[in-house]
């Protein structure tokens, strides 16, 4: 049965979480289609056209989904859901916002962050903070509706264009308007998809000495990341964290800094492939995660680092 | 203004969670149980807004057993002004928990519901938005400031890369991240007081709603562990090892 993806995205760029979801969707069912929603997003739709194993695009292309709000959201998929046997979003924040109303609106439960597609109907997700792995079954004959943690699903290829079908946007029910925002701009890599990440928690002391990370990461290419400890003493802001609270990644190397690593924190971080830690504290429980361990003081081991990779051409 | 928040009992979340070997669940007998942090937040937000005077009654709303009434009372004791126990044994789907406070919300009429984003036992970051949904109302969800505005909530959301301001027309849900607020500690005065607040007693059957599971959980196991490796001491082994794994 057919599959559909709504798309996460920004109008200007597709987020590398939807190519990770159609990875999820191809697993359950084919073809798979991928709803763009947005205000002057046909760059997104062509990017969206291009993943492979999707057979087309729904594009709606109107000033109420600029901000993908979710009652406007919620309306949009559900006057295109009759044609699809199951309904994915990324678990990104927009697609937690909308699709929950999708799921109430046709009378299904919806399976929240899955990890991994056991069979067409049957899914693996992470309960109590990744403590604990549920496998659950969804109904015979009922849609489904998931969202897909995507650092478990490994991004679908490119592929031939696909044709992109332009969709009409549905009635605005006009319960919220968009008013501001505020985003952090940064020219680094995006957390939940970097290759490497470097967080930093409270053993770093100050938002001045957190900058100690930057230079590291311009060495290594990585996206800067943080515990809720360091966000919650005000050293970055709460989209800075990786954790239960806040992002899940999985990149190819996590190096934690001053982390002492709590539960909720090794939540959103041991999926990645290689973790390595820098603490004082050869007891801190985040080396009984940690593939390398470098038991030291950091403000004189970050420095002594800068250099090393300096030397090393990094 | 009246608001309604529904607050969840769950595992305290300092208890390392276990498994139950039959892979069944984990493992609930002997311990520690406590309101969901993010549904303190709501609590917090809400009795805020009391004491500013912007709200008139704040009714607490616990869907679970018995005990759940022992949450209840620590949001009375918060300063919540009288709850509502809806008994349900067992586990519990999100949708059939915002049917059960649809029909809460039509009986007693609130102008906001405020509640946690996500509880932290199943994760499932839904309960919110379904209401809303079956309500037909608009939404703030992972709320990080709330400005009520002449009939309209401001919520500023945490979002991916930063924060999103919305205007939602009232009546409206609203869900809890963890920057909203510091919930407060009950003080013992107020605890002695909670004691003598209402709690009123339902089960699902008085307001007509099905609350059989739509999922069945073939297994609950344990993540794969992953173990330690070396310990090194100076930076440039760090790296040796780091490039050795093919790390960078």
């Amino acid at each position: 049965m057919a599959v559909l993806v709504v798309a996460d995205h920004d109008n200007a760029r597709l987020s590398d979480a939807t190519a990770r979801t159609v990875t999820a969707a191809a697993a359950i069912g084919a073809p798979v289609h991928i709803l763009v929603a947005g205000k002057d997003c046909a760059a997104v739709a062509a990017a969206a056209a291009t993943i492979a194993g999707v057979e087309k695009i729904l594009l709606a292309d109107d000033a109420q989904y600029a901000r993908q709000l979710a009652e406007c959201m919620e309306a949009l998929i559900l006057s295109v859901a009759d044609k699809y046997d199951a309904i994915l979003a990324p678990a990104a924040s927009n697609g937690k916002n909308y699709l929950p109303r999708v799921a109430a609106k046709l009378d299904v439960a919806q399976i929240s962050e899955i990890i991994k597609v056991v069979a067409p109907d049957t899914f693996e997700r992470p309960i109590y903070a990744g403590n604990a792995i549920q496998t659950v079954k969804a109904p015979a004959g009922a849609k489904k509706v998931i969202t897909v943690r995507g650092s478990a699903f490994k991004p679908a290829a490119q592929g031939a264009k696909v044709g992109i079908e332009k969709i009409a946007a549905a009635a605005d029910p006009g319960l919220s308007t968009f008013a501001s925002e505020a985003l952090s701009h940064s020219d680094r890599p995006e957390l939940t998809s970097a290759k490497i990440v470097i967080s930093g928690g409270r053993g770093l002391g100050s938002a001045e000495n957190f900058h100690l990370l930057d230079k590291i990461a311009d060495h290594l290419h990585a996206a800067i990341g943080a515990s809720r400890a360091a966000v919650d003493a005000g050293y970055v802001p709460n989209d800075f964290q990786v954790g239960q609270t806040g992002k899940n990644v999985a990149p190819d190397l996590y190096l934690a800094v001053g982390i002492s690593g709590a539960i909720q924190h090794l939540a959103g971080m041991k999926d990645s492939r290689i973790i390595a830690a820098i603490n004082k504290d050869e007891e801190a429980p985040i080396f009984q995660v940690a593939d390398v361990g470098l038991v030291a003081d950091l403000f004189t081991a970050l420095p002594e680092l800068e250099a090393e990779l300096a030397k090393r051409g990094h | 203004m009246k608001l309604l928040v529904p607050v969840k009992r769950v595992i305290d979340f300092n208890v390392k969670v276990r498994v139950k070997a039959d892979q069944t669940g984990v493992e609930t007998a002997n311990v520690k149980m406590s309101m969901n942090p993010f549904d303190e937040i709501a609590v917090e937000e809400a009795v805020r807004l009391k004491e500013q005077g912007k709200a008139t009654e704040v009714i607490a709303v616990s869907i679970g057993p018995a005990q759940a009434s022992e949450t209840i009372r620590t949001a009375l004791a918060m300063g919540a002004d009288r709850g509502i126990l809806i008994k349900v044994d067992g586990e519990i789907e999100p949708l059939a928990v915002a049917k059960l406070l649809k029909a809460v919300v039509d009986a007693e009429k609130p102008d906001m519901v405020i509640t946690g984003k996500q509880a932290i036992d199943d994760d499932a970051n839904q309960t919110g938005q379904m209401l809303a949904a079956l309500l037909g109302w608009g939404q703030g969800t992972f709320a990080h400031k709330l400005e009520m505005n002449d009939g309209a909530a401001l919520i500023t959301r945490e979002i991916d890369g930063g924060l999103q301001t919305v205007s939602v027309k009232l009546p409206a849900v609203m869900t809890t991240d963890l920057r909203l607020n510091e919930p407060r500690y009950a003080s013992l005065p107020n605890i002695m007081k909670a004691k003598k607040k209402p709690i009123e007693e339902k089960s699902a059957a008085d307001y007509g709603v099905d609350v059989t599971p739509r999922l069945s959980v073939v297994k609950v196991s344990e993540p794969p562990r992953r173990s330690g490796g070396v310990k090194v001491k100076t930076v440039t082994e760090f790296l040796d090892k780091l490039a050795e794994a093919g790390a960078i």
